[in-house]
């Protein structure tokens, strides 16, 4: 049963892991435009395949 | 595609301007230009996100050469170093997703620039680019005539770098990290007390969550601390003492428990609280990145201004280097920065910004012109008589009471409560001690510390944050931008609504003339025309001017009755011009509109409309404003339209003209003496000392991207006749607050009955709190959704 030690220190450093992960992407800064990477990542594709279909339409009038 | 409307920009096309290019209609040789460059680079793919995303590039000839200048670039860019720079530029214009693509392919159109990011929120885009392949100007010029000028002011001059807070993420991570294995960790003790295996383990368990309630307490919750610690001091007792005191007696009382093993604690419950309160002060942070509302005279001054050197050589200047005895070249729509003397012979100067009186006043050579007003027209010289600071604006404004003032603290409705709530709590908890204290002493510190951590009014200090944080967003939705949640507190408290005239209840266009009725033939307007002549009544004149060139005859017989109309003869025809019961035709609602009715040998032709600049909907929103709230019109013009303003608007609207900018200011401070809440809808630089003085000051901008003063709030100004609905969604608001504190005090009182029998089981707190955090959070939101779509 004392299995239990390591298994909660796995569960605990797992958990830190992700505590650490968020704090590195909140401080490069990833939080503060939750706007436009949303639509940048949907261009991407728009330049490779030009010209062969590109009436994509993305609706982005508004911002809240 | 629609061939009414430019592919580029998707204004109207004048049919005989319309330029054909590649198959695509343009409205003009800018947007067809635009269209060109992006074709050549392969960039069509721009009018594929959005239709007609674009903007016509204005002539910005000789604008930007200031940016030759290697001090004024340096102090534009975010980074330096040999090879590569790194600027920010604000684009009004970024509006879709065709923008941020565009945006971010300008190295394809401009060699030497490495990358390009945009942020859409703050409309601002960030450009890397290799100082020695191009240079700032040049990047100005292309973004310039692709259509995205960027504005430059000299508020970027003095740009300081912004320091991004994110200490709340920090804060709310971290106390999530530590709620979440808490929570796991405390769940075999809910349920089993006693059993053999929690019997083994339970050391390893309290004191690892422990360890685990360690960050959030001491680093998530240490705003809470030292809010408190500031209002005690200040002798205020606002909602953050019971919630600092609630978490620190969890925290002792805890730790005693587990180590003199009474127990597993509180941890789970301290953990969730400080997790939740985070996140309600995360949702109420809402800010419009890209508006700003702590603006002055530095956003609308350019950086840099054309000087004419002795020798004739013109030569960009920075502002603040501008000398007496200067001489100064202002073009077409640059803003005057410095007092001084005019030395072309004639100067038309819109002073919009400083008087709000939207025509632009005629200056012959010799006349002294004032730092604020913009030049229509073709270029002017002048002189320098002032420097920046010492210009009659610039003075203005640093003049103390046009700035708003900070130290006016505002208590908001969550401190009202709880300077009730925390007294009535201690008392509570010590009563209840000295109750119990005579049977049982460690019951009596167990009720004690119970109440103090039922009680911690998480859910109390929730609901304003949730409530307001919603409105706020909803607002924003209809175009109301608010600086802060508070904003919507003191929007429900006001009950004196003062409009400035010129720019807020009038729009900025001129105003027209239509005509109804049958159509008149050359004849009968030349008939017309020369009726009018002989009137002196400002309808007259107005309509006299509308109607075309015709030949002059002379009147036979002419007579004017005053405030009803004119009766003129040439010989045989009679021409009889003026209002309804003039002519005694009976039109519907004519008290709504300005008209001249027409007859002509005595029958009705039909009649002159003049459509007021005023705003749509502004006789409907006066109505329904004037059942609530005392209204003023406050009005830096002269009376000229007092008789039309009083016709439209409810008799008990009070009308005051030829108001200074001071004066304006002085006026608000007299109401609020009379203990009036007021807020002040403005616009313009002439209304930024009473907009800073009043309760709330909103800001009507007919582009929200362009600059407003100091504000409140800013509104778009087609929302303008909404203006009643916000107000009484911000009192629903308030409702919706009490209805909920009613809510969570409920709550507290369930918890409270278990607290000072001395029942309280870590369990039963683990289940109240976020229970009650989800009702109160849900209920919120709810009932100011509902209420807004009201």
């Amino acid at each position: 049963m004392s299995v239990i030690y390591l298994l909660i220190c796995i569960s605990i450093v797992l958990a830190a892991t992700f505590l650490y992960i968020f704090i590195r992407a909140v401080r490069s800064g990833q939080f503060d435009d939750d706007y436009t990477p949303s639509v940048r990542m949907l261009f991407e594709d728009e330049l490779k395949k030009k010209g062969n279909n590109p009436k994509t339409k993305i609706k982005t009038e508004n911002q809240d | 595609m629609n061939v009414q409307n430019c592919f580029h920009c998707g204004n109207d096309i004048v049919k005989q301007e319309e330029i054909i290019f590649d198959e695509k209609s343009f409205c003009c040789v800018g947007c067809k230009t635009v269209y060109e460059i992006f074709s050549q680079n392969d960039l069509t793919c721009y009018y594929d996100f959005e239709n007609a995303p674009g903007a016509t590039p204005q002539d910005i000839k000789g604008k930007y050469d200031f940016l030759e200048n290697e001090d004024i670039v340096t102090k534009l860019l975010d980074f330096q170093e040999d090879s590569t720079h790194i600027v920010s530029l604000y684009i009004p214009h970024i509006h879709c997703s065709s923008c941020i693509w565009i945006l971010e392919n300008l190295q394809k159109l401009q060699s030497g620039v490495s990358t390009s990011q945009v942020n859409f929120h703050e409309k601002k885009v960030r450009i890397t680019y290799d100082p020695k392949k191009t240079n700032l100007k040049e990047m100005v010029l292309l973004l310039s005539a692709i259509g995205y000028e960027p504005y430059i002011s000299l508020e970027n001059y003095e740009n300081k770098k912004q320091e991004v807070d994110r200490t709340l993420f920090y804060k709310i991570g971290v106390a999530f990290f530590s709620f979440g294995n808490i929570m796991l960790l405390s769940f075999p003790e809910y349920f089993e007390v006693g059993e053999f295996w929690i019997e083994q383990y339970k050391v390893f368990f309290r004191w690892l969550i422990f360890a685990l309630s360690l960050p959030p307490f001491f680093y998530s919750a240490s705003g809470y601390y030292v809010s408190a610690w500031k209002s005690i001091k200040s002798g205020l007792l606002n909602i953050d003492i019971p919630i600092a005191l609630g978490i620190v007696v969890m925290f002792v009382r805890s730790t005693i428990d587990i180590v003199f093993d009474y127990g597993q604690g509180f941890f789970d419950s301290m953990c969730g609280l400080i997790f939740f309160m985070l996140l309600g002060k995360l949702f109420q942070q809402k800010t419009y990145n890209f508006l700003s509302f702590e603006r002055d005279y530095k956003s609308y001054f350019p950086i840099a201004i054309t000087k004419i050197l002795a020798n004739g050589t013109e030569e960009p200047v920075q502002v603040y280097d501008i000398e007496k005895g200067d001489r100064l070249l202002i073009r077409n729509q640059e803003l005057i920065p410095v007092d001084g003397i005019l030395i072309s012979p004639e100067a038309s100067i819109d002073y919009s910004f400083v008087t709000g009186e939207a025509v632009p006043i005629i200056k012959k050579s010799g006349d002294k012109v004032y730092a604020g007003g913009k030049q229509i027209g073709k270029v002017i010289e002048m002189e320098v008589l002032h420097s920046v600071s010492q210009s009659y604006l610039t003075q203005l404004w640093s003049n103390d009471v046009f700035q708003k003032k900070v130290d006016q603290k505002y208590k908001t409705i969550t401190d009202t409560i709880s300077r009730y709530f925390t007294p009535a709590l201690l008392l509570l908890a010590f009563v209840s001690f000295g109750f119990w204290v005579f049977r049982d002493v460690s019951t009596a510190f167990n009720v004690f510390t119970a109440i103090l951590i039922v009680a911690c009014p998480c859910a109390l200090a929730l609901t304003a944050p949730f409530t307001l944080g919603n409105v706020l967003r909803i607002m924003g939705n209809r175009k109301l931008y608010l600086k802060n949640a508070t904003v919507i507190e003191q929007l429900a408290k006001v009950d004196t609504i003062v409009f400035d005239k010129t720019g807020t209840i009038t729009t900025n266009k001129k105003t027209s003339i239509t005509y109804e009725g049958e159509p008149l033939n050359e004849s009968e307007l030349k008939l017309l025309k020369n009726a009018l002549r002989g009137s002196n009544h400002p309808l007259s004149r107005r309509l006299y001017d509308f109607i075309p060139h015709q030949e002059k005859i002379e009147t036979t017989a002419f007579e004017e009755i005053i405030g009803k109309g004119i009766f003129a003869t040439f010989g045989e025809q009679k021409v009889k011009l003026g209002s309804s019961q003039f002519l005694q035709h009976m039109s519907e609602n004519t008290h709504k509109k300005t008209k001249v009715h027409v007859e002509i040998n005595g029958i009705y032709k039909g009649s002159y409309v003049f459509n007021n600049q005023y705003r749509e909907g502004l006789e409907q929103l006066f109505e329904n404003l004037e059942k609530q709230y005392n209204l003023v019109v406050l009005s830096g013009d002269n009376d000229g339209e007092r008789k039309i303003l009083e016709k439209m608007l409810p008799d008990s609207t009070t009308l005051v003209f030829n108001q200074k900018p001071e004066q304006k200011l002085q006026y608000i401070e007299q109401l609020q003496k009379q203990g009036r809440n007021v807020m002040m809808v403005g616009d313009g630089l002439n209304d930024a000392g009473a907009l800073a003085q009043s309760n709330v000051g909103i800001s009507i901008s007919e582009n929200v991207n362009v600059f407003s003063p100091a504000c409140d709030g800013i509104l778009d100004a087609v929302q303008f006749s909404k203006i009643n609905y916000f107000m009484r969604l911000s009192k629903n608001a308030m409702k919706t607050i009490m209805m909920s504190f009613g809510l969570s005090l409920l709550y507290n009182l369930i918890g409270l009955s278990y607290a000072v029998t001395g029942n309280l089981l870590p369990i039963v707190a683990a289940i109240i709190m976020p229970l009650s955090t989800i009702t109160i959070v849900s209920f919120v939101t709810l009932m100011s959704n509902f209420y807004a779509r009201k």
